[in-house]
């Protein structure tokens, strides 16, 4: 299973041709105590770069983008009402969503793990 | 998600605390044309901690003035009954244009004996503020700015205790007193008075003093740092207006809902900036006035449209989470036909009506010490 970042410090976990997405560390970091996410309903598709998900910080919220193009599959329910999963695991507890990716070639344009690093360094 | 970095700060001023900020690994953030700190260990932490403990913040960013002379012409400007402003004694006023609009409300206070006034005003409006009061005070009275100062404030249900083992005599304040101290050999100016709803004092240091002060106060272990991101959520749930957001130069007391710091003596003789407009608003109700909110869900920020049948209703001024409810909350100003408390209203988030509900504040318990 490989991981692969976008420039908007969203991470997805491509599985097959499913994709889990969620934020990363340094995204969670930056934004401070999540209140509250926004997810969308399973079922809807995004292209990519559309916005997909609203996360809630006590200061902020910031848009959450489709970092490639699909339906979403799955919605993690847990996070209604434990949003601060986010904060305290953004890379497994705290997912967004699964994406059933439906080009699965933007995944080439996306960062690996070094290259997302060197980014926010 | 996009994300913003640290910025680089250019041309921002910094108080006299801004090493021990950094020392501390404070988050800085430019507010008001000062560089100041946003967080420490994170915002829910530092306001929970306020509410349970006691908290420290640096406020020298505002501005402070020492008054002397004619104080009938400095209470042409705003709304105080100065002559019943006894020393010792402090209180929350407002500063209005001539139409009586908001310019800025502050802390007036008589510490010094018979020496005069001491303001405090905000950080963004302290250029205009000192300007207007020095213009229109002229020949009568002396307006001498303070900037060789820093502010600090020690909030939270601990911090009497606290303050009192290194400032005994500051115990005998209660809520809106104030006086002059001696800390540490360094002579302090303290009223017993704050922004986030809880107990606790506001503190004038000398500039050369203020790190060192301050450090004093943080080696108590009850005391933590904290930056503005929990001032501006401890002040919302305490139902505190924030200056240029929940009311500015187009906002009357009356529409603002802040006709209390208007003293009786001032309405009757119609003596304040704008009383004869403020005071038929009043005597006939304005079509909109400021009202506290909460809801469920994602909390509405300031801007969102708030509407009631497809018809907009209002808008709101401030909104967030707050920590100690544990939920959304906010300000907005609302046709006065759906200003109760318990109205059912929606806000606009993102294209979407959120439903919502007119709440009376404060949405905590004010705890201010009033003496035994």
């Amino acid at each position: 299973m490989s991981v692969k970042y976008t420039k908007d410090h969203e991470w997805v976990k491509v599985d097959g041709d499913t994709a889990t997405v969620g934020i990363t560390a340094y995204a969670a970091e930056q934004l401070g105590d999540v209140v509250f996410v926004e997810l969308p309903e399973v079922g809807k598709s995004f292209d990519q770069g559309d916005e997909m998900a609203v996360v809630e910080s006590v200061k902020a919220a910031s848009e959450v983008y489709a970092p490639v193009s699909g339906e979403v599959v799955a919605v993690n329910d847990g996070l209604e009402g434990e949003p601060q999963k986010v904060n305290e695991s953004p890379d497994a507890d705290g997912w967004f969503v699964k994406l059933k990716l439906s080009d699965t070639s933007q995944l080439d344009g996306l960062m690996d793990e070094t290259a997302y690093q060197a980014h926010i360094s | 998600m996009p994300v913003t970095g640290p910025e680089t700060m250019t041309d921002t001023l910094r108080t006299p605390l801004y090493e021990l900020h950094t020392a501390l690994g404070a988050k800085m953030t430019p507010f008001a044309g000062y560089d100041m700190p946003l967080q420490y260990d994170g915002i829910m932490a530092e306001h929970n901690h306020t509410r349970a403990a006691a908290g420290l913040f640096d406020v020298s960013h505002m501005g402070q003035a020492h008054y002397i002379g004619d104080e009938a012409a400095l209470e042409k400007l705003i709304t105080a009954d100065l002559s019943a402003l006894a020393p010792g004694e402090q209180k929350y006023t407002l500063l209005l244009n001539e139409q009586g609009g908001i310019r800025d409300d502050l802390m007036v206070s008589r510490p010094f004996g018979d020496d005069g006034l001491f303001l405090v005003v905000n950080a963004a409006t302290k250029a205009d503020d000192f300007a207007h009061i020095a213009k229109n005070t002229a020949g009568k009275g002396e307006l001498r700015v303070i900037e060789d100062r820093a502010l600090i404030a020690l909030q939270g249900p601990q911090a009497a205790d606290v303050f009192s083992a290194l400032v005994p005599d500051a115990a005998r304040l209660v809520f809106m007193q104030c006086g002059v101290f001696t800390l540490d050999g360094t002579e302090i100016w303290v009223s017993r008075s704050g922004y986030t709803g809880e107990d606790g004092f506001e503190i004038s240091i000398p500039a050369d003093r203020a790190e060192a002060i301050a450090r004093l106060i943080l080696a108590d272990a009850r005391v933590k740092p904290i930056g503005l991101g929990a001032r501006d959520s401890l002040r919302l749930e305490a139902g505190l207006c924030l200056y240029g957001h929940d009311m500015n130069e187009d906002t009357t007391p009356v529409e603002a809902v802040l006709m209390w710091a208007v003293a009786k003596p001032r309405r009757d003789r119609l003596d304040f900036p704008g009383a004869k407009r403020v005071m038929q608003m009043f005597a006939d109700k304005p079509a909109r006035k400021r009202v506290g909110f909460t809801m469920a869900g994602a909390p509405a920020r300031e801007g969102a449209e708030i509407v009631k049948d497809g018809q907009s209703i209002g808008i709101v001024t401030s909104g967030g989470f707050g920590p100690s409810v544990g939920g959304p909350v906010g300000m907005a100003y609302i046709d006065l036909d759906h200003a109760s408390p318990g109205t059912e209203i929606e806000i606009l988030l993102r294209g979407k009506a959120r439903p919502a509900q007119v709440t009376k504040m404060p949405f905590v318990e004010q705890r201010y010490y009033r003496g035994e």
